[in-house]
């Protein structure tokens, strides 16, 4: 029971901390709205799969709020179905991209010497490689099943400069007094590094993770976009693919069917990117002051 | 014992002197930068073959399958004729196929398209490439240099409405996906308000027009460049104008700059040898990953546009299945990505000779 109440009043007080950056906390609300409309969303609106000839391209309505699409189907159940699969490939690949970066980077940035100078080379390599074009080669070659594995993909290549990010602050925070009285008092490696240099990057760790989730959500609608990934199902992606496949752009009423997806894209994008000013606040104290 | 330990190394003279000339030439940043370059361009050149080769739907094997399922080919024949569009000899142990692509690629041999036979990758890159090169490259220099200025504008104004305005413009644009932009480019100019002639701009010159110093070629080289353009620019601004911003302000509070308005020298000397200088340093570092990024982009942005560049040629190639043209030209792609990193590097030390002299990586 207290450990309830402890964990819902550090919950309020995160809140009120966000809610000091008024662009972030506005981006917040923007995302959980997004991702509760996305997984809960589809019990209440079902998927709209009839075709219906006469309802072609309608521009929106009381009946069809955003419209409907070239088989008459409503594009409002389209887009509140279609988010689901987006953000679920996002945290994977973030969540896998993060991993590699934070448990190398700190090694990397601890061990240095030799250690230090291979996954550095490793990560310059991989860095110069152009990512998309890889990307879409190895989506054209391997075989996607389901959508998990294509966010493992994009994960596996997004790491890079997030690595070197985490590298240069674990350097800095290795010099720092108290990873050097950690070390005085003989506390071992994985002490300093999951309770002395780790917890001191949260704010990198957390504001890497949605710059990575940005990333993926970028990869993944390109890979559908350009017809790269077998599509099935509803997603924006698919959405915007069929919508520009399909000539939505040359008609006044079937502009909708290409611009409310755009429009969730973008959204998701923007909501991602600017809550990370409001988690700033939260894991660096520091910048509390100034606001 | 305690001789010994005192006793300085016996090195011969000319051993000393040359390790210390050993040493100069490797901490030459120039000659570090090219080596860097150079082994990069030797892992992507390995990475690409053994891709190639080794992956368990390897492109050799998927065409050697279409060949025999389409022409009622028998499986050695088909694998011959692979064989021979790969320009690669698949009898051969793997080790020897590697050093034949290597030979290979010295002597700018790319191996032959399997959908246009007769006609060498190489071919195809010396058509393609130079536009690419041309509106990426163009691109760049325009945003860089509106990015620096508008972001000296921002720290100069900051808190102001001028500052607020272009950092809320400036995050909406590095947030939206590039495709999205070209997207959007088409549907709003082109199609709803007509102010562009979206399917005259196709291509990368109108029918008709050849290369060549004339204005005319050059005007329509422009004409049809200007789309994919306006897309980078759009999408690479924002993030220019962000980190120019930051560092700016962080510069102007540094001491020189004090120094400098103490000495009483002009408003208009200190913003451009003082504060713009030393505040675009950071941006250059960034160049590096933002030119693999457009280049990477002009594959997407090249084919809604329908410019014929060396992204459009990629992406054509991997959406039929021409391996031998996927993998040659995604070897250019790689390397003149590097090659393009080199120069940004060369061009940051350049502007900041410092890094010439430390030992910094």
């Amino acid at each position: 029971m207290n450990m309830f109440t402890q964990a819902f009043s550090s919950l309020g007080v995160t809140l009120r901390i966000m809610s000091y950056n008024k662009v972030g906390f506005a981006g917040f609300l923007m995302v959980i709205f997004i991702v509760l409309v996305s997984f809960v969303g589809p019990y209440f609106v079902p998927l709209d799969s009839e075709t219906k000839v006469d309802q072609i391209f309608q521009p929106p309505s009381a009946q069809y709020w955003f419209g409907t699409d070239h088989q008459g189907r409503d594009i409002f159940s389209h887009i509140v179905n279609g988010g689901k699969d987006v953000i679920i490939v996002a945290v994977i690949a973030a969540t896998l991209s993060t991993l590699i970066a934070v448990t190398f980077g700190t090694f990397s940035g601890f061990a240095g010497g030799r250690t230090d100078a291979v996954i550095m080379a490793i990560t310059d390599i991989m860095l110069t490689i152009p990512q998309l074009p890889l990307l879409l080669i190895l989506a054209s070659l391997l075989q996607f099943e389901n959508i998990a594995s294509l966010g493992l993909l994009l994960g596996f290549l997004n790491w890079p400069s997030l690595l070197r990010a985490v590298r240069s602050q674990a350097l800095s925070l290795k010099e720092r007094d108290f990873v050097e009285a950690a070390r005085a008092l003989d506390l071992g490696a994985p002490h300093i590094i999951f309770r002395e240099i780790v917890p001191n990057m949260m704010t990198y760790i957390i504001i890497s993770f949605a710059l990575a989730m940005t990333g993926a959500i970028y990869a993944q609608v390109a890979l559908v976009l350009f017809g790269l990934v077998p599509f099935s199902g509803s997603n924006w992606g698919v959405m915007l693919s069929l919508a520009w496949v399909r000539g939505a752009i040359f008609f006044k009423d079937s502009i909708w069917y290409i611009m409310m997806p755009i429009a969730a894209i973008v959204l998701l994008q923007l909501s991602v990117v600017t809550t990370t000013r409001s988690l700033e606040l939260v894991f660096n104290p520091r910048l509390r002051s100034g606001e | 014992m305690a001789t010994t330990l005192d006793a300085p190394p016996i090195v011969p003279a000319e051993i000393e002197h040359m390790s210390g000339r050993m040493a100069g030439i490797w901490n030459s940043f120039i000659l570090r930068r090219l080596l860097k370059a150079l082994f990069t361009a030797f892992v992507v050149v390995t990475l690409t073959f053994f891709l190639i080769r080794l992956l368990p739907s390897s492109p050799i094997e998927l065409f050697i399958q279409e060949l025999m399922v389409q022409y009622s080919m028998p499986y050695h024949q088909a694998r011959d004729q692979a064989a021979a569009l790969f320009a690669i000899d698949l009898d051969q142990p793997l080790i020897l196929q590697y050093f034949d692509y290597l030979g290979g690629l010295l002597r700018g041999d790319l191996g032959t398209s399997i959908l246009s036979p007769g006609t060498p990758v190489t071919s195809f890159i010396k058509r393609f490439l130079p536009w690419t090169i041309f509106s990426v490259g163009l691109a760049l220099i325009i945003s860089f240099t509106t990015g620096v200025i508008l972001g000296l504008v921002m720290a100069y104004r900051r808190e102001g409405w001028i500052d607020h305005i272009l950092t809320v413009i400036a995050s909406i644009l590095s947030a939206i996906p590039n495709y999205i932009f070209g997207i959007l480019l088409i549907i709003w100019l082109g199609v709803r308000w007509g102010v562009v002639p979206v399917a005259q701009m196709r291509g990368s010159l109108s029918p008709g027009v050849h290369p060549g110093f004339t204005l005319y070629f050059l005007k329509d080289a422009l004409f049809h460049a200007a789309l994919p353009i306006t897309a980078y620019v759009l999408t690479t601004v924002g993030t220019w104008m962000l980190t120019m911003k930051s560092s700016t302000i962080s510069v102007l509070e540094e001491d020189y700059v004090t120094v400098a308005r103490a000495k009483g020298l002009t408003e208009s000397r200190i913003t451009t040898a003082y504060v713009g200088r030393n505040a675009s340093l950071p941006l250059f570092t960034l160049l590096a990953i933002s030119i693999g990024f457009v280049v990477g982009g002009s594959v997407l942005i090249e084919t809604i546009f329908q410019y014929q560049g060396i992204g459009y040629v990629l992406l054509q190639a991997i959406n039929r299945r021409d391996y031998v043209v996927m993998q040659g030209v995604f070897l250019i792609i790689t390397l003149s990505v590097i090659f393009a990193n080199f120069f940004a590097d060369m061009l940051y030390s350049w502007v900041d000779p410092r890094i010439k002299f430390g030992s910094q990586e």
